[in-house]
């Protein structure tokens, strides 16, 4: 039998983000908020940005799903927070993977990348906003 | 090896390990607890199959040579099986489909094109899979027809109160599960298709989680439409079936067009084969319903009687192990009532995560919504986790269950 801290998958600061996420919760004026769900599992991300000068000056995570998405969720943000829009669109699915560092099966690597949907979605949303200014 | 027929409980002569020797998949070590989703295939199904793949392949209704007459005779066979199994009073009832879903579509269309007319309502009830909601939520936005659903109580059992309210504003068409393939709930399908026939309705059965665990005689049951499939009860997956009464199947529309379910086509026009072949065009999956009548076969030498005694053993011994455990929560009513499917959550651990553990100790388990997503918002969840059991089921996939869920609670402890 294995122990929590030596679990390959469920790693320390995998169950750490998880159950003490950060940036969790709402924006009050957000610049954006967008919200995607997984419908194979019912699991929701949604992500409040607030931008000044091209650059992601705050940002909030909410939603519910499993240990993967929520952890994926939370350490995207820790990322985003003070990082330019456009350095952010730049972020992929390789950066979301690595920063999670297990191996994601099949099965679970929509989980990992739900948090990274909703930033694409929402990023690229509010870039149309702007251009129409 | 087939067990002895068995009647009622204490079953005594079912041997679950003997049974288990029928199907080689058990011997990669597997527990399997997701028969509600599929279940597993013994050789007697796989070995038809490859009798027909191997020894006689070739199409049916049509070649004038020996292995073509075999194909057809064997195809031919399964549903005078079928019609056995479910006491239809005749084999032009029974209509191959690929599965439930296509059976209910084949209705929606068929029949539904034809008699739901603006304004009139359908009853359905929230305990369905999508499988019998989204085809009849297409066909009242097509014509104009409103559609109710009929909630549950705290234990998940359909509100009869609500149902019998609901008969009262006539509804053309009822449409139930006669076992709820998230909860487990068993329906009380006579009682409720006599209500609704009383009422006037048109009445379809998915039997998609009852024909393979509590077996099904249609004339009893008194439905006009019941549709299931093969692939959840031992069967092959893309064999199905829906049965309607032939009155109301002769008075239908082809749903399908095309090859062998025509009598004569001219330019002028076609006119269609009978029944029950009107419904079946193109090439059918030969193989697969001949693999079908070997899972029924089984079935029936095995006794549905001893297959529901056993199912409830487990069930029983499952939801009681389950109980002990803390943090976690049962969905659906208590094992009397309920079906071999358990519903369950464990607080602070999802579902997802709790398959991803069980599936490193090889334990099979489903995790998710179930495709009844309108049942888990009435439950205020985003899934469940779900064990269900069959034939095979033994009480070691249950605790290997059981220490999976112990293993997820000191990780995310």
């Amino acid at each position: 039998m294995s122990t929590a801290a030596d679990d390959q998958f469920y790693r320390e600061y995998i169950l750490d983000h998880y159950k003490n996420p950060r940036n969790f919760g709402r924006l009050e004026h957000p610049d954006i908020s967008h919200e995607e769900d997984n419908p194979l599992c019912g699991d929701v991300i949604g992500m409040d940005f607030q931008i000044k000068d091209g650059v992601i000056e705050d940002i909030r995570f909410h939603g519910r799903g499993c240990a993967i998405s929520q952890a994926s969720a939370s350490l995207l943000t820790e990322r985003l927070k003070g990082l330019p829009l456009e350095e952010a669109k730049k972020i992929g699915k390789a950066d979301v993977l690595g920063e999670l560092g297990i191996d994601i099966s099949p099965a679970r690597i929509k989980c990992a990348l739900l948090s990274l949907k909703v930033l694409k979605v929402g990023a690229y949303g509010l870039a149309n906003d702007e251009d129409e200014d | 090896m087939i067990a002895g027929r068995a009647q009622g409980a204490p079953n005594i002569s079912y041997d679950v390990a003997a049974i288990r020797k029928d199907f080689p998949i058990f011997e990669t070590g597997i527990a399997y607890l997701d028969s509600a989703n599929t279940s597993q295939r013994p050789r007697q199904v796989t070995g038809a199959m490859m009798d027909y793949f191997e020894k006689f392949n070739s199409n049916i209704h049509r070649a004038a040579y020996r292995i073509a007459e075999e194909a057809t005779v064997r195809y031919e066979a399964t549903r005078e099986k079928v019609r056995a199994f479910i006491n239809a009073s005749s084999t032009k009832e029974i209509i191959y489909t690929r599965g439930t879903t296509e059976a209910i579509n084949l209705v929606a269309y068929s029949w539904g094109r034809k008699h739901i007319k603006r304004g009139d309502l359908i009853v359905l009830t929230i305990l369905e899979h999508h499988s019998n909601i989204v085809p009849w939520q297409i066909l009242a936005a097509e014509k104009g027809a409103t559609i109710e659903y009929v909630d549950i109580d705290e234990r998940g059992e359909l509100r009869q109160d609500k149902f019998r309210k609901l008969l009262e504003r006539a509804p053309k068409l009822v449409a139930f599960g006669q076992v709820s393939n998230a909860l487990g709930t068993i329906n009380p399908a006579q009682e409720m298709v006599a209500a609704a026939k009383a009422a006037g309705a048109t009445v379809l059965v998915d039997g998609a989680q009852g024909a393979p665990h509590q077996g099904v005689d249609v004339r009893a049951l008194g439905c006009d439409f019941y549709a299931f499939s093969g692939h959840k009860m031992l069967g092959p997956t893309g064999a199905g079936i829906l049965y309607g009464r032939r009155e109301l199947l002769e008075a239908m529309d082809p749903f399908m067009s095309g090859g062998d379910m025509i009598k004569a086509v001219r330019i002028e026009g076609t006119t269609y084969h009978e029944l029950p072949w009107k419904f079946e065009a193109g090439t059918q999956a030969i193989g697969e319903v001949i693999g079908l009548g070997a899972a029924i076969d089984y079935l029936s030498a095995l006794g549905m009687d001893a297959v529901r005694s056993h199912e409830r053993e487990i069930t029983e011994y499952a939801y009681e192990a389950l109980s002990d455990i803390e943090g976690l929560t049962l969905y659906g009513p208590p094992p009397s009532r309920r079906a071999g499917v358990i519903s369950f959550s464990l607080k602070g651990i999802h579902p997802h995560d709790l398959a991803t553990i069980a599936d490193r100790d090889q334990v099979c388990l489903r995790a998710g919504h179930h495709c009844a997503m309108p049942l888990m918002t009435r439950l205020d969840v985003a899934a469940t986790a779900r064990a269900s059991f069959y034939v095979y089921t033994q009480k070691d996939e249950v605790d290997r269950l059981v220490g999976s869920i112990q293993e997820a609670q000191r990780i995310f402890k």
